[in-house]
Parts: structure tokens; C-alpha cells; sequence
């Protein structure tokens, strides 16, 4: 008889009652081919009435067929539940097991020792809060049990439960059990376990699983059953900043827009601010929405929806976070990545990631190093293999928000999905964002692009002056500005002389250089038409595929490129500067016009021929065109 | 400070699973099998999407041998303005008079079911069905995804079921191809009744004991619900005290002797019981693995 059969209760009611008030506990079981984790698992359903009298009739009669233990009954045959299993007597998947005491529900993630699945391991170990790792007293700690504590501690558990199996088998010899112990924690003193619990047990028996055993009167704690109902597993997720993942956006009719997701740590209340992550954007909480009326509370493990008190654009795939501690935002990371398909992991390659409710596409810039699993040591490796676990950087097509996994696992980790077969051929773990510039929140503040531009009383804008070295670029973006702020337009001009000195003075006249020069002007101007200024920019910017970039980094309409076209010969004789004669005379490399190609604008918004037309009826022309556009009123 | 129970960790898993089936497939539906699992996964899918509707239509394939009461129940719910519920049944079965007395339990549920379901969920182009399946349930179930993928003819590989990490389903698909979704996967008989003794949700009387008339085969009690029942030499129906632990076709349905007439008393017996609830199913006992078997052929 055992201690967790269905209680003696005075009414049923009282008993349901506190029923109801269980916790639930996830863990997972982890050890070699033939340490006994099934028929350890097969026990503990036993033990506390989890099989029926006709799956009890049902096991006997295959304990017979395919057992390994003679007469007796067979517990492994319990749990390894599928056909090819029970004939080759090895447990090839994660199954999941269900078995409850008078204080908690278990959840059980049975997960196989052979080595081509770590992977499986890996998937059990992802949703548990304790693992039980199984060793054979006789043969003590191995490779495959250092492998399988270093997956755990990877997948951020915490509590370990060292089951020390087939003590039958040592003659319940306590010096065994002690040199076990002494073993496990030196080598895994620098795993991150909160708390490991060594207990001697025999599944096939039933030693200290249920009831402390006559047979180890030298251990003096509890049996496997007692631990696992009164461990305590701090509720930690609930103490960190709130986080939801926005997995719907709920619509039903016009008044009503609701935002449902799972509370992943964290707890929430009405009136709190929350941010939209990667936008930025902040509200309040107006009510959290259930079935059964508004909720005073939201707190992680729940499944809610909650309303906002402003109309903020927020779609599947968002995360909402506590205003005041957000998470980060990247779109380059560093990760430890589990692989887990035959075919390999390849650097450079387009792969599809899912993290919270959020798809996009990330791509293995770089793989640093692969883990060895058994030792840990850092091995040179460019692939990772199935089964293999590599440290890479990693890129994405957008920016999500995030924290590393070993702060927030729900957070921080993610699945890897091949865009062909669709199949899942992998697991990361996002170290730390590679980017340190987008780890400062991007603030959406309510001061908008439009709302600056409106204060100005102007349509910010970009006007590129494109040519070569003495068109007259600069002396027609002069004039203009001059005409803009006589109208009283906000303006500011960028050239040669106050970017390269400054800004760019770290580069030279390189084709890269060059690249990168037109770079950094368009993104300055980006930022100044966000400003609500008008800007115009005076480069010879030669490259067409440069200035496309510029054009496209802005919205329609705001880039407007004035072609100051002179022929070279003309150009070359005003040389203000001297610089032609200088390139002539091979002082100077890279000179556009000479030694370096100039690929003309193809449809330029303006082209002015400043051989044929005066400087002034240049900027005449400009200013007609963004009159006539309706950039500026006439 | 809110503490989650057991029941509200389970409640909050399947939510999640039901919206990301809304949110990531093109064209879901429920499986609807008038029994209590579906009775608990309707009501989470009203709570997922409150105050909305729910977003996807439910099914239930009718083999024309449902137990009355359980026609009557689900009829209700047809006429629920709030509900979408759609009803298919084998045609080309119901005109070659295929029936479990005529054509035996196996043959029968191939076709008034597993062919059904196929034949319904290419007609529909359904792209995700929602089931109500437990991995307590059966030793297949157990080492099944919450999202299982099916190929396109509606099989089911289990050596070839992707990973589940942490609570991230990969829900992507390639045209023609199928998933069976169970956000009742982690639930046990006990949490189910638990959960409608807690919310208070309706579920078929045939579930609570009454007086009802039995003939006793093979050690089971068949209900005679009609007069399909073909009665043997000899056979007398009997007024028994009867109740349900599962419904399905109602001559492959044992009833077992029962005086639980309430929620409480449901429990209460359960605690006590010493069979599991698939005893009385058929289906079961052909082969030791003869659900995994139909499970590979489509069988949900």
C-alpha cells in the first residue's frame, strides 16, 4: 500500500476543493539506454494509482511477450508507448506522463538516453522546471551523464534530482553512493544548479521511491515521491518584468481591440504603462478582458487579453512590456544553437526563426566555436551537425524584441525552421545582442515627423545636387538655401567641406570609401527631414546605385535629385580648386571624371546645364519645381 | 498576489495553443465529438476568444450511430446563432449500409469515421483540426505533438514529428498538407473533470447515471438506443442504472453500472475506479497497438 492513494475524505466537496488548489510540477527524466528511467517513471504512475486494472491486465500480458524481467511485471512497457519501441526495447521520442499527489500535478517529459537524441532531451528539458538524472550505482557517473546535466543547466533548469538507480544491485553499499555524489558535484559545481538532491533508489524495487527503504537506514532523506511533491520551485517568472508576447489581435467590432497573449513573466495590472516592443510606443492598461468578467491582476502563466487606454498600432508578433524595464531590441545576436536535423546547419544560408509569436528571417553570419558536449571545450567548426551545439552570430531581418535566455527563457529562446522542408532543424538561446546601438529604446515619442514638420510650416524634404567637381553644385544649393529662407524655411546644407572634414574624415576616395561616404550623408539626411528640415546636399556622388539607396531610405516624395550637369572640359577649365590639375598630373587617385567614372542620374527630378543657364536661373528652376510639386506653396 | 492552480496552468497552455492555430493557419476547424473533451475544449476556445467569436468553425462527423441523446445535445448547440457547427457524414457509406453489426467495429470505423474525416477535411481544405485528444488517454497519444503534422494523404510518421521547444509551435505547412492540433494534450481524465465541475460546463446526460435500457455482450453493457440493435436468441433488454465514461457509436459504447448521478459523484467514483476510461471502447483491443495503427492511417 503507498501513501498517495486517493484520500479518505469527509465530503467530496471539501475534498474537490482543494483539489483544485494543486500545483503543477514539470520535470523531466534523463540517463542512459539501460539506467531504468522508464520503469522508474512506470513506478511512480503505479505508485500513486495512475494505472487501471485493465492497463495493469494489458502490461502482464505483454511483460510476458516482450519483458525483460521474467514473471515479474515490466514497467518500462508502460511508458514506452510506441510499436517499434516495445520491440527493440529502447525509447526513441519524448513521451509525456501525467501522475498527481493530494499537492501537485506532475507533468513528466520521459526522454530517451541514446546519444542521435540529444535532441529530443533538449525538447523535454525546454518546458521543465526540475530534472531527475539517472545513474546506474554501478557504473557512476558517465559520459552520457555529463552530457545530459550539461543540456539541462543549458536549458536554464535549475533543480536537479540525482536518482541513484539499481542500488539493489551494490548491495545498498552507501560508500557507492557517496562516491557518486563526491562525483557529480565536482564536475558539475559550475553548472548554475540552484539545488541538487541525491536520493538512492531501485525503480525495479521500489527503494525510497515512495517510502524511505529499511534497506538504506544510513540516508536520512525523504524518498523520490516526498521531494518531488514539496520541492520548492520558486515562482521567479512572476517577480521579473512583465512580458506578452502579442499572439492576436481580438477585433470583434469596432469599439473593442484587445491584445491576447500568454503573461511569460511578470504581473499586470489596470493603469500600469506598458510599451510596444520593437515600436517603442507606450499606453496604459485599460482592462484586462476575461470570460468571466474583468481581471484586477494578470500574472505570468496566464492566458489574457488586455485593452489599452490609446489607439497604438500593435500586430501579432509584438511584445508588450513593463514601461519602465523593457526588453531589448536587435536584429543581431550572439546564440548558442542546437541543431537538430540531418542535414546541416550552414552558415550564410536563409532559415525562418520564431520567437514568441513572432516569424522572421535570420541568417548564421558567423559560427565562433562548437561545444563538446561531453567536455565542454570549444572546438573549431564552421557547420554544426545534428545533435551538435555551436555558439554562432546570427542576423535577422528585422529588429524583435528580446532578453537573453538566462534571464527570461521565454523570451530568449527559439526555433530554427529550413524554408524548404518547413521541418524544424534546430533550437537557439540568444546570448546578447551584437548591435550595441539598438540596445538604446528607440523612444516613440509623441513629437512626430509630421508635427515637427508642421511647426515649420514645411514639407521636409531632400535636395541632392549631383556632379561632377566644378558643375556648380555648390553655388546653386547656395542660392537656393538663400531663396528657402527668405520664405522662412528651416534649411541646412550638407557638403564636402563640413562632412568630410568632420563626420567622414575617415574616409578616402576608394570605391568602398566612396560607398560608404554617400551612406552615412543619407542616413544624416534622413534624420534631418525627420526633423522637419529641408536639406540640401551638395556631392559629386557619383555611383547611381548610391543615390538609389538614399532615394529609397526616405519616403516617396522626399527625395529630389538636381542633376548640375557640366560638361568636363568645361568643369575641368573653371577647376576652382585646383584639383583637376592635380589628377592630371596623377597627384591625386580616384578623381571622378578622370580616373574614377561618373554614371549620370537616368531621370533626375531637375537637370540644369549650367554651361547654358546662370547659376541664379538654376536655383530659379529648383525653386519652380518644388512649387509646381507643391513642396513649397507658390 | 494571484497564485496559478494546476487547473489554470492547463486552461492558460490550450488558450495559447488555440489562438496560434487562429492566428497562423488559414483555415482551421474544430473537431466536434459531442462528448465532455469536446464539451471542455468549446468552452476554452469561447474563453480564448472572448469577447470575440470564435473564429473557426467546428465539425463533427456523424457515423449515424451516435447515441440519440448525444444528436440531441449537439443539435443545440446547431442552433446557437454564436457557433458555426458543421456536420458530414459518409455518404457513399451510408448508401452501401455499412453499420458495425453488419460490416464489425473496424470496418465500421474506418469508413463512418476515418474516411469520413478525410472526406470532410478535403472538402472543407481544412488546414488544421482542432481535437480534443489526451495524452493520459492511449500509449500512441503520449509521444504525439501538440501540432502533428499530416502529409497530404493524412498520415502520421511518429518517427518523423518535429520538436516541440518550450511553448514555440512551428506551424508551417506546404499546401495539401494537414495538422491535427491537441491543446488538451497535457490534461488527465481527473483534470477534465475537475475543470467541469470548476467552470460548471454542460456536457451529454448520457454521462450521468439514469435507468437505461442494456443488453450485456462480451462483458459489456450496449446500450439499446434504437431499434438498429440486433437483438440475439434469448436477449432480453434490461433496465440497468448506467452511466458513460466516454461516448462514441452507441453499440460499441459500454455503459457501466453506476448510481453517479452529479459532477461530485462522477468524481467521487472516479477516484474510486479501477479501470481506465477506454475500457468500455472497442476500438482498443484488436491489437496492442492497433490505435497507433490508425492513427498512421488518419484516424484522428
Amino acid at each position: 500500500m503507498n501513501a498517495y492513494a486517493a484520500p479518505q475524505f469527509a465530503d467530496i466537496e471539501t475534498y474537490l476543493d482543494s483539489q483544485l488548489k494543486k500545483s503543477l510540477l514539470r520535470f523531466i527524466t534523463c540517463g542512459s539506454v539501460d539506467d531504468g528511467k522508464s520503469t522508474l517513471i512506470g513506478r511512480l504512475l503505479y505508485e500513486s494509482k495512475m494505472i487501471f486494472d485493465d492497463q495493469l491486465a494489458s502490461l502482464k500480458n505483454e511483460s510476458k511477450k516482450f519483458g525483460t524481467q521474467g514473471e515479474e511485471i515490466d514497467f518500462a512497457l508502460l511508458v514506452d508507448g510506441l510499436a517499434a519501441e516495445r520491440e527493440q526495447g529502447i525509447t526513441i521520442d519524448v513521451a509525456y506522463r501525467f501522475f498527481s499527489t493530494d499537492r501537485r500535478k506532475f507533468i513528466v517529459a520521459d526522454t530517451p538516453g541514446h546519444e542521435q537524441y540529444t535532441r529530443n532531451m533538449a525538447t523535454g528539458a525546454s518546458t521543465a522546471d526540475l530534472a531527475i538524472v539517472m545513474i546506474d550505482a554501478r557504473k557512476g557517473v558517465l559520459t552520457q551523464t555529463r552530457r545530459h546535466s550539461f543540456i539541462v543547466s543549458l536549458l536554464g533548469i535549475k533543480h536537479v534530482v540525482l536518482c541513484i538507480n539499481k542500488m539493489d544491485l551494490v548491495d545498498y553499499d552507501k560508500a557507492v553512493y557517496d562516491k557518486i555524489l563526491k562525483d557529480y558535484r565536482d564536475f558539475a559545481a559550475d553548472f548554475g544548479f540552484e539545488s541538487v538532491q541525491a536520493i538512492p533508489v531501485s525503480a525495479l524495487a521500489g527503494d525510497n521511491v515512495v517510502t524511505n527503504s529499511d534497506r538504506t537506514p544510513w540516508y536520512d532523506g525523504p524518498p523520490l515521491m516526498e521531494y518531488l511533491d514539496t520541492v520548492e520551485i520558486r515562482a521567479e517568472d512572476q517577480d521579473k518584468a512583465f512580458r506578452m508576447p502579442v499572439q492576436w489581435v481580438s477585433r470583434p467590432n469596432l469599439d473593442f481591440r484587445g491584445f491576447a497573449g500568454q503573461i511569460v513573466s511578470g504581473r499586470i495590472r489596470p493603469g500600469e504603462s506598458v510599451r510596444a516592443l520593437p515600436s517603442g510606443r507606450s499606453s496604459k492598461v485599460a482592462s484586462i478582458v476575461s470570460y468571466s468578467g474583468d481581471l484586477d491582476e494578470g500574472v505570468e502563466g496566464q492566458s489574457i487579453t488586455l485593452t489599452l487606454e490609446d489607439e497604438i498600432d500593435i500586430s501579432r508578433g509584438d511584445v508588450l512590456c513593463a514601461d519602465q524595464a523593457p526588453a531589448e531590441v536587435s536584429d543581431q545576436f550572439q546564440s548558442t544553437i542546437l541543431w537538430m536535423s540531418d542535414s546541416a546547419m550552414l552558415p550564410g544560408r536563409s532559415y525562418v526563426m520564431k520567437i514568441g509569436a513572432r516569424e522572421c528571417q535570420m541568417q548564421v553570419t558567423e559560427q565562433r566555436y562548437r561545444v563538446d558536449v561531453n567536455t565542454r571545450a570549444h572546438e573549431a567548426a564552421k557547420t554544426l551537425n545534428l545533435n551538435e551545439i555551436g555558439v554562432c552570430n546570427i542576423a535577422l531581418d528585422r529588429e524583435i524584441a528580446f532578453d537573453a535566455y538566462g534571464d527570461n527563457r521565454r523570451m530568449g529562446g527559439f526555433i530554427i525552421i529550413d524554408r524548404m522542408t518547413n521541418e524544424t532543424v534546430g533550437m537557439g538561446l540568444i546570448n546578447f545582442a551584437l548591435r550595441r546601438a539598438s540596445n538604446i529604446h528607440r523612444q516613440s515619442l509623441d513629437v512626430s515627423k509630421e508635427l515637427r514638420a508642421s511647426m515649420k510650416g514645411q514639407k521636409p524634404v531632400i535636395l541632392w545636387f549631383t556632379g561632377l567637381s566644378g558643375a556648380g553644385k555648390s553655388t546653386v544649393a547656395n542660392i537656393v538655401e538663400k531663396r528657402l529662407a527668405a520664405m522662412g524655411k528651416h534649411t541646412y546644407t550638407l557638403d564636402g567641406d563640413n562632412v568630410r572634414h568632420g563626420l567622414n574624415h575617415d574616409l578616402g576616395f576608394t570605391d568602398a570609401d566612396r560607398v560608404e561616404n554617400i551612406r552615412r550623408v543619407g542616413e544624416v539626411s534622413k534624420l534631418m527631414v525627420d526633423a522637419g528640415l529641408i536639406v540640401l546636399v551638395s556631392f559629386i556622388s557619383p555611383f547611381r546605385a548610391e543615390r538609389r539607396i538614399v532615394r529609397q531610405m526616405v519616403e516617396d516624395g522626399e527625395f529630389w535629385e538636381v542633376f548640375v550637369d557640366a560638361p568636363l572640359e568645361v568643369a575641368e577649365s573653371r577647376d576652382v580648386k585646383g584639383l583637376y590639375k592635380k589628377a592630371r598630373a596623377g597627384e591625386i587617385k580616384n578623381f571622378t571624371g578622370i580616373d574614377s567614372p561618373y554614371e549620370a542620374p537616368l531621370e533626375p527630378e531637375v537637370h540644369l546645364e549650367t554651361d547654358k543657364l546662370s547659376p541664379e536661373d538654376g536655383a530659379d528652376r529648383v525653386i519652380a519645381m518644388l512649387q509646381q510639386a507643391g513642396v513649397l506653396s507658390s | 498576489m494571484t497564485q496559478l492552480t494546476h487547473l489554470d496552468r492547463l486552461e492558460a497552455e490550450s488558450i495559447h495553443i488555440l489562438r496560434e492555430v487562429a492566428a497562423s493557419m488559414q483555415n482551421p476547424v474544430m473537431m466536434y465529438s459531442i462528448g465532455k473533451d469536446s464539451s471542455v475544449l468549446l468552452h476554452l476556445a469561447r474563453k480564448a476568444f472572448h469577447p470575440g467569436p470564435i473564429p473557426f468553425p467546428l465539425l463533427h462527423v456523424d457515423t449515424t450511430w451516435k447515441f440519440s441523446e448525444m444528436i440531441a445535445f449537439r443539435d443545440v448547440l446547431k442552433d446557437d446563432p454564436q457557433t458555426d457547427l458543421l456536420v458530414h457524414i459518409n455518404q457513399e457509406g451510408v448508401d452501401q449500409g455499412i453499420g458495425p453489426f453488419t460490416h464489425g467495429s473496424a470496418l465500421h470505423t474506418d469508413v463512418m469515421k476515418t474516411q469520413a474525416l478525410k472526406q470532410a477535411l478535403d472538402k472543407y481544405k481544412f488546414d488544421a483540426a482542432i481535437g480534443g485528444a489526451r495524452r493520459d488517454e492511449e500509449k500512441s497519444r503520449a509521444k504525439e505533438r501538440i501540432f502533428s503534422f499530416r502529409s497530404a494523404q493524412h498520415r502520421w510518421d511518429p518517427k518523423n514529428q518535429r520538436p516541440e521547444l518550450w511553448s514555440l509551435y512551428n506551424t508551417r505547412i506546404k499546401p495539401g498538407e494537414s495538422v491535427r492540433v491537441f491543446p488538451i494534450s497535457n490534461w488527465t481524465e481527473l483534470d477534465i473533470w475537475q475543470y467541469i465541475y470548476q467552470e460548471n460546463i454542460e456536457i451529454v446526460p448520457l454521462y450521468f447515471a439514469a435507468e437505461r435500457p442494456v443488453v450485456e455482450r462480451d462483458g459489456i453493457l450496449v446500450m439499446v438506443d434504437d431499434d438498429r440493435l440486433p437483438l440475439e436468441p434469448g436477449e432480453e433488454p434490461m433496465m440497468k442504472t448506467v452511466r458513460f465514461r466516454t461516448l462514441g457509436c452507441y453499440p460499441l459504447t459500454g455503459a457501466v453500472e453506476s448510481t453517479a448521478s452529479t459532477i461530485t459523484e462522477i468524481i467521487e467514483e472516479m477516484l474510486r475506479t479501477t479501470t481506465s476510461e477506454r475500457e468500455g471502447r472497442a476500438i482498443d483491443k484488436d491489437a496492442p497497438a492497433s490505435m497507433e495503427m490508425k492513427k498512421q492511417e488518419g484516424y484522428f
